[in-house]
């Protein structure tokens, strides 16, 4: 029988991570300069490591350009890393004694934004749904039956839109759809990139009830990647927050955002809009954009906008380390770093 | 005194071979001058197109329009030529979301804005350079002097819409409509770019009309509040009004479905389905088929737009 018609199995017990990256490096060279030979390198995702434990909700947080979709690929596999590992729940991937990518990517899924783009305008949404469980193997009619029953469950009725085409339905419906689709191979960890971002905020709010409720059903484990700081605080119970390609600090939600402490996660947090007139923003939290991920500034990354930033910091990369109840990558929260500010 | 800008029952149809949408279905309101009025709405409710026909923007051919647009007493709907030139180049100016929109790409930005300078005010090429460099300090964009001899594909994102809006403001206008001008910035720079319009528009006491389908970023620049849903304002109040006490049902699902702080582990309140198509003319409330509160009144006739109070308007039977 076809490894796809199992349910997924729960293999090294709850206390192992559901998924390991360890070291992740990408690294685009952008073709120019003479004869056209590469000459700048944009530097995407620089060693990271991070794990993904059975059953949460990993939040990823930072601006554009800072790594969080080429992490998302690199996790199932779109595109190679340079380097590092990623293991799920014990198997290494693409490894002589581990699992193949194909398996990895049954059993990790994705959503993007734009719910246009990804769906085949000439299949109908049953279609669209019923094609990769028959890909892998599964007749055609129990593929169908399927994907009605994942339309019912994202919320959509099967007598009314199992035969419609993308462009009949609205944007909410759409995403319903895609992440139908995700489900359709019963996966175990689902990405979602930007999944709610371009829905107005009454169909976002219905899709995140529906993520809930699909997430305890389904016994699923989301990493969710978002700019928008409020839904990620919703949804995740940890938080991850990049910038220019690295991890900054990650920790439970409530460490996060209750009592950040790398100076680029305050500001973030700060930067967002007050829903109170009366507590208006005074000041900006910090200024300038984001620099350039080719040759991103020495030592770390954020130094070139942090209000703290000394000597050292330009000198020496701060590596993540625990601090109480995160973990951060800052010299003024390491011990002896050399910065005015941390503790000798 | 006649406000800077006045809109009345101002409804734009789009006729095409296939379909007509009822894109405005009868907007009115006031904007003075030195007051920001914000435009909430979700995607298609009609804001960029209410934002648009203040500069007549849209395609005559297509395009059916109907009711009144005076700003500072003179109609923009039936105006032509050069006083329609003088209304788009000169008192009226727009910022967007995206700069390119604004900016030819073979030009540096100085050439760009000594050119909009020289057009509007007739001054001398020296003294249009200089004024440009003025406007990007005004921008706050650090040394200016070099920054215009930059071309838009050499600034970062949150630079190129600060030039934009120095580009807006290069002519001297009096009302500046700003279609969510920061919607495509990082956190980080948003707030920066919304800070400073807040400041721009202080300082050179200019009305602003100012879109947006963020409720955070229309409480942080806005005076008042006006709530757009399927062509129509629902609800008009000032900002704290607005925020407190939001009375149209639909406000007020927006407000409960849009996540903030402390909602966690509390379920959202959705509003379900989906805004109407917009190829008929409404005969009923457009919110019905989605509002909780729906009555058989609801039905017999679109509801007018009612005073809660002399400074809080809203469009329903039953929260009127
Ligand atoms: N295929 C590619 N070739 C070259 N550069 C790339 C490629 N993919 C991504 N990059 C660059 O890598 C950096 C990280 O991009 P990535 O898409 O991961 O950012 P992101 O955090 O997802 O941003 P956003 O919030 O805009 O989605 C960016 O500078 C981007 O331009
Ligand atoms: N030139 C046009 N021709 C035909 N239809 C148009 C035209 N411009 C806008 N529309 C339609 O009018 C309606 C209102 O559009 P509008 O752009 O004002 O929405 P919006 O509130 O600005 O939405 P968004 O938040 O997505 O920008 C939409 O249904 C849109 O498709
Ligand atoms: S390491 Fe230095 S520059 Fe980086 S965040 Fe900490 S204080 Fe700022
Ligand atoms: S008029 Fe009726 S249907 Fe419309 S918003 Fe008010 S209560 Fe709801
Ligand atoms: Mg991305
Ligand atoms: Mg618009």
């Amino acid at each position: 029988m076809d490894t796809f018609v199992r349910l997924p199995v729960d293999r090294g017990g709850p206390a192992q991570p559901l998924l390991l990256a360890s070291g992740l490096r990408k690294h685009f060279p952008i073709p120019g300069g003479l004869l056209g030979r590469a000459t700048k390198v944009v530097h995407a995702v620089d060693d990271l490591t991070l794990s993904v434990a059975k059953g949460e909700t990993l939040g990823v947080v930072g601006e554009s350009g800072c790594g969080k979709s080429t992490v998302a690929r690199l996790l199932v596999r779109l595109i190679r890393p340079d380097r590092g590992s990623v293991v799920l729940d014990g198997d290494p991937v693409d490894e002589p004694h581990g699992i193949t990518v194909n398996e990895l990517r049954r059993q990790v899924q994705m959503v993007f934004q734009d719910s246009y783009a990804s769906l085949n305008p000439r299949l109908t949404i049953v279609e669209t749904i019923a094609f990769a469980p028959k890909a892998h193997g599964l007749p055609a009619a129990e593929a169908k039956a399927r994907a009605r029953d994942l339309l019912a469950k994202v919320g959509l009725e099967p007598a009314t839109f199992a035969e419609r085409y993308p462009h009949e339905l609205s944007g909410g419906q759409r995403q319903r759809v895609n992440i139908a689709r995700a489900l359709a191979l019963r996966p175990r960890l689902v990405i979602l990139d930007e999944a709610v971002s371009a829905l107005d905020k009454s169909v976002e709010a219905q899709v995140l009830n529906m993520l809930i409720d699909l997430k305890d059903e389904l016994a699923l484990t989301y990493v969710f990647i978002s700019h928008d700081l409020n839904v990620v605080q919703y949804l995740s119970d940890r938080v991850m927050v990049m910038y220019l390609g690295k991890i900054v600090e990650i920790g439970r939600v409530d460490a996060i955002y209750g009592d950040p402490q790398h100076p680029y996660t305050r500001a973030l947090l700060s930067a967002r809009p007050s829903m109170d007139p009366r507590r208006r923003t005074r000041e900006a939290p910090i200024q300038g954009d984001p620099p350039n991920p080719i040759d991103p500034p020495s030592g770390c990354r954020f130094r070139t906008r942090c209000p703290f930033a000394e000597e050292v910091c330009a000198r020496v990369e701060p590596p993540l380390a625990d601090v109480g109840r995160q973990a951060v990558a800052c010299h003024m929260r390491a011990r002896g770093s050399g910065h005015s500010r941390a503790s000798r | 005194m006649t406000p800077l800008l006045s809109v009345k029952d101002l409804q734009v149809t789009f006729v095409t071979p296939d379909r007509t949408i009822h894109a405005v279905n009868g907007v009115s309101f006031d904007v003075k001058r030195g007051e920001t009025l914000g435009i909430l709405g979700e995607s298609g409710s009609g804001k960029s197109v209410t934002l648009r026909s203040i500069l007549k923007l849209h395609p005559a051919h297509r395009t059916r329009w109907s009711g009144s647009i005076a700003l500072e007493g003179d109609e923009v709907l039936t105006m032509e030529g050069r006083a329609l030139a003088n209304l788009r180049g000169r008192r009226v100016s727009m910022i967007f979301q995206e700069p390119a929109t604004a900016f030819d790409p073979v030009f540096t930005i100085g050439q760009q804005i000594t050119e909009s300078v020289r057009r509007h005010t007739g001054k001398s090429e020296a003294e249009a350079m200089k004024r440009a460099k003025d406007l990007l300090e005004m921008v706050r964009i650090p040394s200016p002097a070099q920054r215009l001899a930059a071309y838009p594909h050499e600034m970062s994102g949150g630079m190129r819409q600060r030039a934009m809006i120095a580009l807006a403001l290069s002519c001297d206008p009096s009302l500046l409509l700003a279609d969510e001008p920061t919607t495509a910035l990082d956190a980080t720079v948003q707030i920066q770019v919304l800070l400073l319009i807040r400041e721009l528009q202080r300082e050179l006491d200019l009305g602003v009309i100012f879109v947006t389908h963020d409720i955070g970023v229309a409480v942080e620049v806005s005076d008042r509040v006006g709530v757009m849903y399927a062509g129509k304002l629902v609800e008009l109040a000032g900002v704290e009004q607005m925020a407190d006490a939001p009375r149209h049902p639909y406000s007020r699902g927006l407000l409960a479905s849009t996540v903030h702080d402390g909602m966690r582990g509390q379920r959202l309140e959705a509003i379900p389905g989906a805004p109407p198509d917009l190829g008929e003319v409404p005969a009923a409330c457009s919110f019905a088929p989605r509002c909780k509160s729906v009555e058989p009144r609801c039905l017999a006739a679109p509801p007018p737009l009612k005073p809660v109070d002399d400074s809080h308007f809203v469009r329903c039977v039953v929260a009127a």
